[in-house]
């Protein structure tokens, strides 16, 4: 008799996530991939790497939730759930004792209010504009001529942070490049830059109420230097996990395995 | 029982084919002079009480972006020096009508008379001086004070100041139209707007049923384009008739728009014209029904009462400009208006879409969120593209937000059903 597991999916604009799961909750296997021009097969080869790392077959999966941009792009999923859905339940998972989310990713930023089951009790979005997101620290990051992932240790050394006049992800380059013209130095203005996001994402998430404690996910959970500055400006410690990146992988699966436990029968399959 | 919205949705295809067609006409040079107005708190009474063909540059507009042939007209506005913030509507129409006033309805005849019934928009005051400038138009500006005291009523001296007014524009209307104002038609048209009115009202009261007949949202679109451009007349008098008793039979029936009604929300602010259906997908696949929409005031709020009366007609039609609308309206009205559509129509939640181009009546709707949320605990969501600008529509970014609304919705819903 085979044990069931489960799994998610997460299709993101740069990066497609796949995580399976034991019956036990227990991650069994994991993949990332780079998600290119081609959506669909992107979702295919994650979980197709992901069964691989496992030892698995296909048919021992009993489940597949689809999460991310390209969630719909899943074919052989049985349902979708917004990474929202998913980024609270896998926050939980990771951290139980999670009240709160702040997710911040390449084109948004979400802020995540979490009940103990790890079900979204409200949520609120950056609106429509890039502004205060990844793609921000990417454009500053751009136009000082470093690589994105040196930015947040660097900015961990600023003695006195610049005070930022936009979170605009397209005029953050040439404020950063007056302050170089002004002759301050490149820790004081990523400093800068940090703090303006933390600012902003704090006062978004505000909104939904920051109960801790508060996990921090998304790809820009990575950054030190935005991890310090939210918790600065929050004046409490966040909860970042090394495996922030599978976070909406993880809730994927979780969704997977109730439907699985649950007797759902399997709609992707049948489907093909 | 036929299909959803069978003879209703025929009968508004006629009409309004039969309306384009009569623009068409005068375009050419025959049929009535076209007077140019604006949809909201309109004196449309007044001008069919002189044979004048009422143009709404606004509903041309929004067909050029139903049909996604907006574009090059908005740019070409631009072209012109309108920025990119500027109002899309007027964009589309100005760019449209350089090109020579060609719609896929039908072609638009000048203006004899430009009369902007100034409501709530300080932008169409400038649209339609433009207008005006390009092509040199008679044009008459209606000055219509905005709500400001708090109980929300106009002063007395409101109400004269703009009767006066439309005493002045009669008198406009009897230069252009060599006629004296016939009392008795104004009478009949201002009867015919209450009948109207009466009747959209109980078609109003009918999404209070579960489920609702029909969604509140985008099915009041079928029926706003009459009300807006044929009001006054016996046609849109007899269309309401017969759209009261579809809609009525199909709530006895307890027929929705949705195979099941899962969620009722009330959505506040115009649609997405270049992807309606679109954006109508993304509520109808989590079964979601707008059981009220402030948009559907836009041109005239009738669901709480307000009735043209033939016995006083410009004061009625004065009232209707000056209170009766929703853009003339301060924000507490609208709180108010929506507050009432939540209770009273029994919804779940509010969808808030926002205008980009439109910063006048979008500005504030982030406190609006705030406070349906904190104040009044009703689940709120906010999205953000354009009313006409297709490249303010961002599908993926929309569509998430939608589903993880209902998402959360889905699930608060299933877990209070398992507490209680």
């Amino acid at each position: 008799m085979k044990r069931p597991v489960a799994a998610g999916v997460d299709v993101g604009s740069t990066q497609t996530k796949a995580v399976v799961l034991d019956a036990e909750r227990r991650v069994v296997a994991r993949s990332l991939v780079e998600t290119g021009a081609n959506v669909s097969r992107a979702a295919e080869r994650a979980f197709e790497a992901a069964l691989d790392a496992g030892g698995l077959a296909p048919d021992d999966v009993a489940a597949v939730v689809g999460t991310g941009y390209g969630r719909y792009k899943v074919s052989f999923g049985d349902a979708q759930v917004t990474e929202i859905g998913c980024h609270a339940r896998g926050a939980q998972w990771l951290f139980p004792g999670t009240r709160t989310v702040i997710d911040m990713g390449g084109q948004d930023v979400k802020g995540i209010r979490v009940g103990d089951q790890g079900d979204v009790r409200d949520f609120v979005m950056n609106d429509k504009c890039a502004a205060g997101t990844g793609r921000f620290l990417a454009s500053a990051a751009e136009a000082l001529s470093l690589p994105l992932d040196a930015i947040g240790s660097i900015a961990l050394c600023a003695t006195s942070p610049v005070r930022l006049s936009t979170v605009c992800a397209v005029f953050v380059e040439s404020d950063v490049l007056s302050y170089l013209a002004a002759g301050r130095s490149v820790e004081d203005i990523l400093g800068g830059v940090h703090s303006a996001i933390a600012a902003r994402t704090v006062a978004l998430v505000r909104r939904v109420g920051l109960e801790p404690e508060i996990t921090f996910t998304g790809g820009v959970s990575r950054n030190v230097g935005m991890v310090h500055a939210l918790e600065a400006k929050l004046g409490m410690k966040l909860n970042v996990g090394t495996d922030a990146a599978y976070t909406g992988a993880l809730g994927a699966a979780l969704f997977a395995l109730e439907r699985a436990q649950a007797g759902v029968p399997r709609a992707g399959l049948a489907a093909s | 029982m036929g299909r959803y919205q069978d003879r209703m949705h025929l009968l508004q295809k006629d009409m309004m084919a039969r309306y384009y067609a009569e623009l068409q006409v005068s375009a050419e040079g025959g049929g009535e002079k076209a007077a140019y107005m604006l949809v909201s708190g309109n004196p449309v009474e007044l001008v069919r009480a002189f044979g004048l063909l009422p143009v709404f540059p606004e509903v041309n507009a929004l067909q050029l972006a139903v049909k996604k042939q907006a574009l090059p007209f908005i740019q070409k506005a631009e072209e012109l020096g309108y920025s990119i913030d500027n109002c899309a509507y007027v964009k589309a129409d100005i760019g449209c009508y350089l090109s020579g006033r060609k719609t896929p309805l039908g072609e638009i005849p000048r203006p004899s008379l430009i009369l902007c019934n100034y409501v709530g928009c300080n932008v169409y005051l400038q649209w339609f001086e433009h207008l005006a400038e390009y092509d040199p138009t008679p044009i008459f500006n209606l000055d219509i004070p905005f709500t400001r005291l708090d109980h929300g009523e106009p002063a007395a001296e409101d109400v004269a100041y703009v009767v006066r007014q439309l005493e002045d524009l009669v008198a406009v209307c009897e230069g252009l139209t060599g006629r004296a104002l016939d009392e008795a038609r104004l009478r009949r048209v201002v009867e015919l707007s209450a009948e109207t009115g009466e009747l959209w009202s109980q078609v109003k009261a009918l999404t209070r049923r579960r489920p609702s007949p029909f969604d509140a949202y985008f099915d009041s679109v079928t029926m706003m384009a009459p009300l807006y451009c044929l009001r006054g007349t016996e046609e849109c008098r007899d269309f309401f008739r017969a759209a009261v008793d579809e809609l009525t039979e199909r709530a006895d029936a307890g027929q929705g728009p949705l195979p099941e009604e899962r969620f009722r929300i009330v959505v506040e602010g115009p649609p997405p014209w270049p992807y309606l259906r679109t954006f109508r997908d993304m509520f109808s696949r989590w079964g979601a029904v707008a059981v009220a929409s402030t948009y559907s005031t836009v041109g005239g709020l009738w669901e709480f009462g307000f009735r043209h009366d033939p016995d006083k007609p410009l004061e009625s039609i004065a009232r209707h400009m000056l209170q009766w609308n929703l853009t003339n309206r301060n924000f507490l009205q609208r709180y108010d208006q929506i507050r009432r559509y939540v209770e009273e129509w029994e919804a779940d939640a509010l969808v808030i879409h926002s205008v980009k181009s439109c910063r006048l009546f979008s500005a504030g709707q982030g406190d609006m969120r705030e406070y349906f949320t904190k104040e009044l605990g009703v689940p709120t969501l906010l999205v953000e593209s354009d009313l006409q600008d297709p490249r303010y529509f961002s599908e993926a970014q929309m569509k998430n937000r939608v589903d993880a609304f209902f998402e959360s919705l889905s699930h608060r819903r299933a877990v209070t059903g398992a507490a209680s």
